[in-house]
């Protein structure tokens, strides 16, 4: 993991120093509301329905147990004794109140966090595959680059007042689990054919929200070592271009459209050729002294099967089916990464109490080198687990009701905050991830779905990535009551696409049955061990839609 | 309005020539539109002449009207309005070596981002010097010291300072062998 | 967020506060977090004149984000008629625990209830 220098240290408590300050000048008036907001949100405190809420950093998804207890420690001592992880690798709080940050972000940056631009109009907080260092499927680890971005957008003197939020994820795989296609911009590292020379793929103009776009490439291959300068050119001409004439047109994704992804990447070109690269690039020793924080544990040599592993798993059945969904292949033998569902049946997608962090810490400590990934499902992510130990470490998360075997199933529900939170929601969206969860609770009958995602926005803004759900649920309002409108076929992966839409909306109390439906059909139709979305690519939205208008149809499927 | 830089107040020493008046004694920051028809007679009195531009205005547009001009000054609309930090930062890429000023409502915390830009100065609104005054502008300026990004601003960056460590790191090492050999 | 148009009557001035972020409603005195307390405009007049003091009182830095929600009166006080700002005055439907509807006398419904 990555441990700040001195610098890292001073630069992140002047930030903190910066940030009291401007508390007292807004609380004495010397900073107008108007003022103060921009200045807070680059901060990540955002005033929400009930409270303030306060977006804390988890750089491209990686903590500490001694971070992940900090955390636990803030929940209780400032807030209501939990947190809630997003799909973009924060965490939030709900209950803090003004008064109170400043001394918060002391206490985060007693453990190397902070809350830095985890809001406002400038470069978000970076995020990056959860199974970086794990995952066989790696060229490298992107989690280096992701910090050297970090460290290069943090407090930078040009684009902190951008048209709109910016938002950089980062893979170093082939299967994209960070949805680099769906962010403003997408890195791939990738070996150059024929030389195997070390490189960026660089993908601009992916977003969702109001407007959905899937990123175009504007550079197929980036020498590493002009990382940053190229990323100037590209903020510097959206900085510049980018529409503010309008909000809700002002991300780079509709720069991109309206101009085309030709002209743009002409542009971009232009700035970079312009722009003196030496002068802004990092040193390739700095880039490898980054690097050097993510070498690899001490691992063991330990043999690819374990045999305590498979008594365990022929003895306990409920093991056996956690391993089989919960359990992902590590790249080193003997070793796995477990995925810790935060979507306990009928729970809240994505929150977790001081206890539970505390318990999370403690077996991290015990059983995976002290690390913790978050993962933009909402999860958590033990890395580096040694497979002799599985069995061990499920009968702790069970003890502690952590054990929930879901991952990727149909319960492993995506949802934002909603109105039960968030001040621009339409409708409320945490119930309805509450109650499908209920209603696909058994777990047979989950495992004999398959993958499938259900992802659950309150309102146009899609926080919760409806639009890449296999199953999308918007919220929204009309005659003064909350209702649900259906997309089908959205996919966040390196396939990504966007789902469509199935019919008029729904009630709240018809969401279940439309989406267990919605299922039926594909239980129904789907060749031998095709998952959700390659049915649904095959066959299309018909068949779907008939049993979603009908209601009949899937009725008499469910029967059987 | 009042004209600030890194130690603090300074003196105006330019007049703008606004819509529709004529055109003011000594130094003058002239409107864009104005410029190619007033410069010549500022320059014979033997003034100065200073620009000001739009944030829209394009670098490669401008850069060539900017012969012997002392002082570009890039409109702010609004302190929420960033295009005037890239407009600085690209024309000190080209190599503009004169003042450059920002004009508009910028606050007190963005004079960081104002000198990481290349700006020299800020002239803001009364009303903001009246609810921020120049204390906040210092303290500031000294509660932020340090950052991440090169070649933005004076002084070195963090990058730039391990950079330096490094190599001071080399040197001694390597005096260090010389010493030992001995 | 303020809606620029105006809310029907009768209406309370709701706002967040400053310093803690708490939701609270404008009373004959001051601000209150109890929804119970809060003054009630029942004409044009009463309603612009609250609506000035929320503007009033951000200026003097109180609090934030005052506009005027349209009520109707019950038992328990008003009430106000759109479920986003019901919800401000009970707390998160999902966790009956916090926010006002765990600390006061009101009951947690008028919102609809997902039982499913
Ligand atoms: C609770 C307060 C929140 C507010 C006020 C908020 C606000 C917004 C807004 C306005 C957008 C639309 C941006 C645009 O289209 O230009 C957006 C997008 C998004 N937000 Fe949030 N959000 C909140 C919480 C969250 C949470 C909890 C998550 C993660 C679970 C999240 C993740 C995202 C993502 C992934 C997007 C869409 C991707 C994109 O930016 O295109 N947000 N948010
Ligand atoms: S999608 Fe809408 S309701 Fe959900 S968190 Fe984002 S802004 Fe709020």
């Amino acid at each position: 993991m990555y441990r700040y220098d001195e610098f890292d240290s001073r630069f992140v408590r002047e930030r903190v120093r910066e940030f009291r300050a401007q508390v007292e000048r807004r609380l004495d008036g010397s900073l107008t509301e108007d003022e103060f907001k921009p200045l807070r949100l680059q901060n990540g405190l955002y005033l929400q329905l009930h409270a303030y809420m306060l977006r804390i950093a988890i750089p491209y998804g990686t903590l500490s147990s001694r971070q992940l207890r900090q955390l636990a420690l803030i929940a209780d001592r400032y807030d209501r004794g939990y947190g809630h992880f997003t799909t973009r690798q924060n965490l939030q709080f709900n209950w803090p109140k003004l008064k109170d940050v400043p001394d918060i972000l002391d206490l985060l940056a007693d453990v190397e966090m902070h809350a830095i631009q985890t809001s406002g109009n400038c470069i978000r907080n970076v995020t990056a595959d959860h199974f970086a260092g794990v995952a066989a499927d790696e060229v490298e680890d992107p989690r280096p680059t992701a910090e050297l971005i970090r460290q290069w957008s943090s407090l930078h003197p040009e684009f902190s007042f951008l048209p709109r939020k910016f938002k950089i994820a980062v893979t170093g795989a082939e299967h994209d689990r960070a949805a680099i296609k769906a962010h403003d911009i997408g890195l791939r590292i990738l070996r150059r054919p024929g030389t195997g020379e070390i490189g960026y793929e660089v993908i601009v103009g992916g977003g969702l929200g109001r407007t959905p776009m899937i990123g175009k490439v504007v550079r197929e291959f980036l020498p590493r070592a002009d990382l940053l300068s190229f990323l100037e050119a590209i903020m510097r001409v959206y900085n510049l271009e980018g529409r503010r004439d309008n909000k809700f047109k002002a991300r780079v994704k509709i720069l991109v459209h309206e101009i085309g992804a030709e002209e743009f990447r002409r542009r971009v070109e232009q700035e970079f050729a312009a722009l003196d690269g030496p002068s802004v690039n990092a040193d390739p020793e700095e880039v490898k002294r980054i690097a050097a924080y993510f070498a690899p544990p001490p691992y063991e040599e330990l043999p690819e099967r374990s045999v305590k592993l498979s008594i365990a798993k022929a003895a306990h059945r409920d093991f056996a089916r956690f391993v089989e969904t919960n359990v992902f292949a590590h790249r080193v033998p003997g070793y796995a990464a477990v995925t810790i569902s935060l979507k306990p049946i009928g729970g809240v997608p994505g929150d977790a109490t001081s206890e539970q962090m505390r318990i999370i810490a403690e077996l991290a400590e015990r059983y995976s080198f002290g690390e913790i990934r978050v993962t933009y499902m909402q999860n958590l992510v033990l890395p580096h687990v040694r497979n002799d130990e599985l069995f061990a470490l499920w009968e702790a998360l069970d003890a502690a009701e952590l054990a929930t075997a879901n991952a990727s199933l149909v319960t492993d529900i995506i949802s934002c905050p909603g109105l039960d939170y968030c001040s621009l929601a339409t409708a409320r969206s945490i119930p309805i991830a509450q109650s499908l969860s209920r209603r696909f609770a058994d777990g047979a009958r989950q495992r004999e779905i398959g993958p499938l995602g259900i992802k659950i926005s309150g309102c146009i803004n899609a926080c919760g990535h409806h639009h890449i759900g296999n199953i999308g649920i918007l919220g929204l309002e009309k005659n003064g009551a909350e209702y649900y409108q259906l997309t089908l076929g959205g996919d966040a992966t390196e396939n990504a696409a966007l789902g469509e839409r199935l019919g008029p909306g729904l009630a709240a109390e018809e969401v279940p049955d439309a989406v267990e439906k919605i299922v039926n059909v594909y239980l129904q139709e789907r060749s031998v061990g095709e998952e959700f979305i390659a049915t649904y690519r095959r066959l299309g939205i018909a068949p779907f839609r008939q049993a979603f208008e009908k209601g009949v149809e899937g009725d008499q499927h469910a029967a059987h | 309005m009042p004209l600030i830089d890194a130690t603090g107040f300074k003196q105006n020493g330019f007049a703008r020539m606004t819509e529709g008046c004529s055109l003011p004694a000594g130094d003058v920051i002239l409107p864009l539109e104005k410029l190619s028809t007033w410069r010549e007679e500022v320059f014979s009195r033997g003034d100065r002449v200073g620009v000001h531009l739009p944030n829209t205005a394009r670098v490669d547009e401008v850069w060539p009207l900017l012969d012997d001009v002392a002082l570009v000054s890039i409109d702010f609309p609004s302190f929420a309005d960033g295009r005037g930090f890239s407009l600085a930062r690209g024309l000190r890429q080209r190599g503009f070596f004169g003042v450059l000023r920002a004009f508009g409502p910028l606050i007190a915390d963005q004079m960081r981002h104002a000198l990481g830009c290349g700006f020299d100065e800020v002239e803001t609104p009364e009303a903001v010097i009246v609810r921020q005054p120049i204390s906040q502008w210092r303290a500031a300026l000294e509660t932020i010291t340090l950052r991440y990004q090169r070649g933005a601003g004076n002084g070195l960056s963090i990058l730039d300072r391990r950079r330096a460590a490094r190599e001071m790191g080399h040197r001694r090492f390597h005096s260090g062998l010389a010493l030992a050999r001995e | 967020m303020a809606a620029p148009k105006k809310p029907p009557l009768p209406v309370i001035l709701m706002a967040n506060d400053l310093i803690d972020g708490e939701v609270v409603f404008r009373t004959a005195t001051g601000w209150s977090s109890e929804p119970r307390e809060a003054l009630i405009a029942g004409n044009a007049q009463a309603a612009d004149a609250l609506e000035a003091e929320g503007i009033a009182e951000m200026s003097r830095n109180k609090v934030v984000d005052a506009y005027l929600v349209d009520v109707v009166l019950g038992e328990n006080g008003p009430q106000p008629r759109h479920f986003r700002e019901r919800l401000r005055t009970l707390g998160p439907s999902i966790r009956p625990d916090l926010g006002k509807q765990a600390q006061s006398v009101i009951e947690p419904r008028g919102v609809p209830h997902v039982s499913l």
